[in-house]
């Protein structure tokens, strides 16, 4: 337990981190018993290996972010709990990591009780950072955030809150990277976006193969605003991400993707939520994963309309190519729809590469090993293509070559 | 010198025996035309010769040049020098011709080639927009656009021998010609041609040294350019009336004559050489 002492603040932010610490300490771990949690290591999780600690440091490799500081609207980093360094580079942006208006507006999207993790994030976050994009302004190049892991048995609770001001338009990108470490990280992050805002915002979780990682996103999507929320995940022991937009506002839509890939025995696990809770509202979700090796994935979809949200379109599909004989992978859509002027739909399959696919291109020419790495790449082609970033979507398209083994030689054309 | 000789196929789907005992010979600057009523077996042949799976083959031997393909991969009977433009070219998202045609002559060769470039020339003699070039597999393309694809892609390639399964199907009559003509050049240049359609018009423009009836599994009748003539005028009733009377037909194939009664063999010894 933190000694309360040494995190600054007022005292009612310190009062609601005690209610929250006080709440996680009642309800206690998940079980895997719950739906929420069903296909889940959790019961393996034992916090009692995991110190909490805020040991500073650097960010070692920026891995598949490389590069991208220079083109960056913004550059923060917090490594092990603590912030190292934050840089702006555009008057639109705001970046805090203290301070009244950081108190007040961390936890107004994820609310107290939304379940154990989000409890134990607010009670011992240690480097919360609030960016805020001012009204009516554009910020093209993106905004980075790299919380980055190097020390073993720690424990510690990244979190963000985005606020998108009314008509803004900007794209973040929170890099989750670790060294090989064994190490257990539970990032919140907070998103609002505002009347007619557009906000792009990816994740790329590349942590070594012994992080666990329970990571919750929430998204609330007022009048007339778009977010798209993009994920790629690649690496973990067990990582886990809970992903809520809710289309609060009429006319708002979201756009949720993801692009997992399992090697050795991670195991990938999203659970998603699309809220409808306003007429005139779209929501999207692609999520393509391929598992190698003994890898696992579980996916499960809620899309909820309520009764007085008319003309919602809504759609969820998630598709998962086995790769291995010993790969795993659970996928569960829902839809709860209390409203009858709704377009919705929702898709899963859990299966081997196409052989039509690999045919082809073996009658062409091309070795099997080949060929099937290719449709697997082909597979994920359109989700990378349309990454917020292209660089970064350029720089995961090859880690999933080598992932695959494919040496492409690449030429300019 | 390249041939692709079929002794006695046999090729099972599933538990269904589709071609019993097919016999066929083609060599280099030939073109066979093979035709024949829907469910004949006409793209089980297809399948068949370039070793889809699923395809079984039940007797008979499948060889280029004395080389047995039965046993090797797709992968390496296209290495060996086979091409199958299929008839519903399959789509593969996110995988460009260029990407893959590269893939396919690094293994035959060290030699850097510019793909990209002779995909360019091909393309323009068949009057298939470059652009498509840069899609992804037969994606977004119409049934014309993909045939012209798969043409331009045999042309790179440059096979020894290709099965063409139905090029003709969904070609207008300009993009028939122009396929059709640019293989009938490669065929000058040592192409063979196993030309498997059901209609008559592919032959106007690449014209068939031999042409094959293949009825109920098995090759009904050979001849010349005019009997897809005669089946242009008759159809094939006469073929499929006299399917069950078909045993010990005579076939003549790429200046081979021979005589079998698959069936009767069959009888005694499904897996016996009908020659012998």
């Amino acid at each position: 337990m933190p000694d309360w002492a040494d995190i600054g603040g007022s005292s009612a932010y310190i009062e609601r981190r005690k209610e929250a610490q006080e709440r996680a300490l009642r309800i206690g771990l998940p079980s895997f018993e719950e739906e929420l949690w069903r296909y889940t290591p959790i019961d393996e999780l034992d916090l009692s290996n995991y110190k909490l600690d805020v040991p500073g440091g650097t960010v070692l490799d920026a891995g598949l972010t490389e590069g991208l500081d220079s083109d960056a609207a913004a550059v923060i980093h917090v490594v092990n709990g603590k912030v190292s360094s934050i840089a702006t580079f555009d008057e639109s942006i705001s970046v805090q990591s203290e301070g009244d208006e950081l108190e007040n507006i961390i936890g107004s999207v994820v609310s107290p009780e939304f379940d154990f993790f989000a409890d134990c994030n607010l009670a011992y976050n240690t480097a919360p950072i609030f960016i805020e994009i001012a009204p009516n302004s554009v910020v093209t190049s993106p905004i980075l955030i790299r919380h980055h892991t190097t020390v073993n048995n720690l424990v510690w609770f990244p979190r963000v809150f985005i606020h998108a001001g009314e008509n803004s338009e900007a794209t973040v990108v929170e890099h989750q990277s670790s060294t090989d470490v064994d190490a257990l990280v539970c990032p919140v992050t907070e998103i609002n976006v505002a009347q007619a805002a557009r906000l792009k915002y990816l994740t790329v979780q590349e942590h070594g193969a012994n992080i666990w990682q329970i990571a919750t996103q929430v998204a609330n999507v007022e009048r007339d605003a778009y977010v798209s929320l993009n994920q790629v995940a690649l690496g973990g022991a067990y990582a886990r991400a809970r992903i809520d937009t809710k289309m609060m506002g009429q006319g708002s839509s979201s756009e949720t993707k993801a692009v997992y890939f399992g090697t050795r025995s991670a195991k990938h696990d999203f659970r998603t939520f699309q809220k409808h809770e306003a007429p005139h509202t779209n929501s999207n979700l692609l999520f393509k994963g391929a598992l190698d090796d003994e890898s696992r994935a579980i996916y499960t979809g809620l899309i909820r309309i309520e009764s007085d949200a008319n003309d919602v379109n809504a759609y969820q599909t998630n598709r998962t190519l086995k790769l291995s004989d010993e790969a795993w992978a659970e996928s569960v859509p829902n839809l709860e729809i209390e409203n009858n002027d709704v377009k919705c739909s929702h898709a899963s399959a859990v299966g081997p590469i196409d052989q039509d696919q690999k045919f082809y291109l073996e009658s062409r020419g091309v070795p099997s090993d080949i060929a099937e790495a290719l449709v697997v790449k082909g597979f994920f082609g359109d989700l990378l293509d349309a990454l917020p970033v292209q660089m970064v979507g350029k720089a995961v398209n090859v880690r999933i070559e080598e992932l695959l083994s494919l040496d492409l030689e690449r030429s300019s054309t | 010198m390249t041939t692709l000789t079929i002794k006695n196929l046999g090729v099972a789907v599933g538990d269904q025996q589709i071609l019993d005992g097919v016999n066929l010979e083609v060599s280099s600057g030939e073109v066979h035309a093979v035709m024949g009523p829907n469910g004949s077996g006409k793209s089980t042949l297809s399948n068949a010769i370039m070793g889809k799976a699923g395809y079984q083959i039940t007797s008979g031997s499948l060889e280029l040049d004395g080389q047995d393909l039965s046993s090797l991969p797709t992968w390496a009977r296209a290495q060996a020098g086979l091409f199958l433009a299929m008839q519903y070219p399959t789509e593969v998202p996110g995988v460009s011709v260029r990407e893959t045609l590269e893939l396919a002559l690094a293994e035959r060769s060290t030699h850097r080639i510019d793909v990209q470039s002779m995909l360019i020339e091909e393309a323009n003699k068949i009057g298939l927009a470059s652009d498509l070039l840069d899609r992804a597999l037969n994606v977004d393309m119409s049934g014309g656009e993909k045939k012209r694809n798969e043409t331009a892609q045999l042309a790179v390639l440059a096979p020894q021998i290709a099965v063409l399964d139905e090029l003709d199907s969904g070609l207008d009559i300009d993009a028939l010609r122009a396929c059709a003509e640019r293989i009938e050049v490669m065929t000058e240049e040592g192409l063979g041609v196993l030309c498997i359609t059901h209609y008559h018009r592919l032959l106007d423009y690449l014209p068939a040294d031999r042409v094959h009836i293949l009825v109920g599994g098995r090759i009904a009748e050979s001849g010349g350019p005019e009997l897809a003539r005669e089946l242009e005028a008759d159809g094939y009733a006469r073929f499929v009336e006299s399917d069950n009377d078909s045993e010990g037909v005579s076939v003549a194939i790429g200046g081979l004559s021979q005589q079998t009664s698959a069936s009767q063999t069959e009888l005694d010894d499904p897996f016996a050489d009908p020659l012998a």
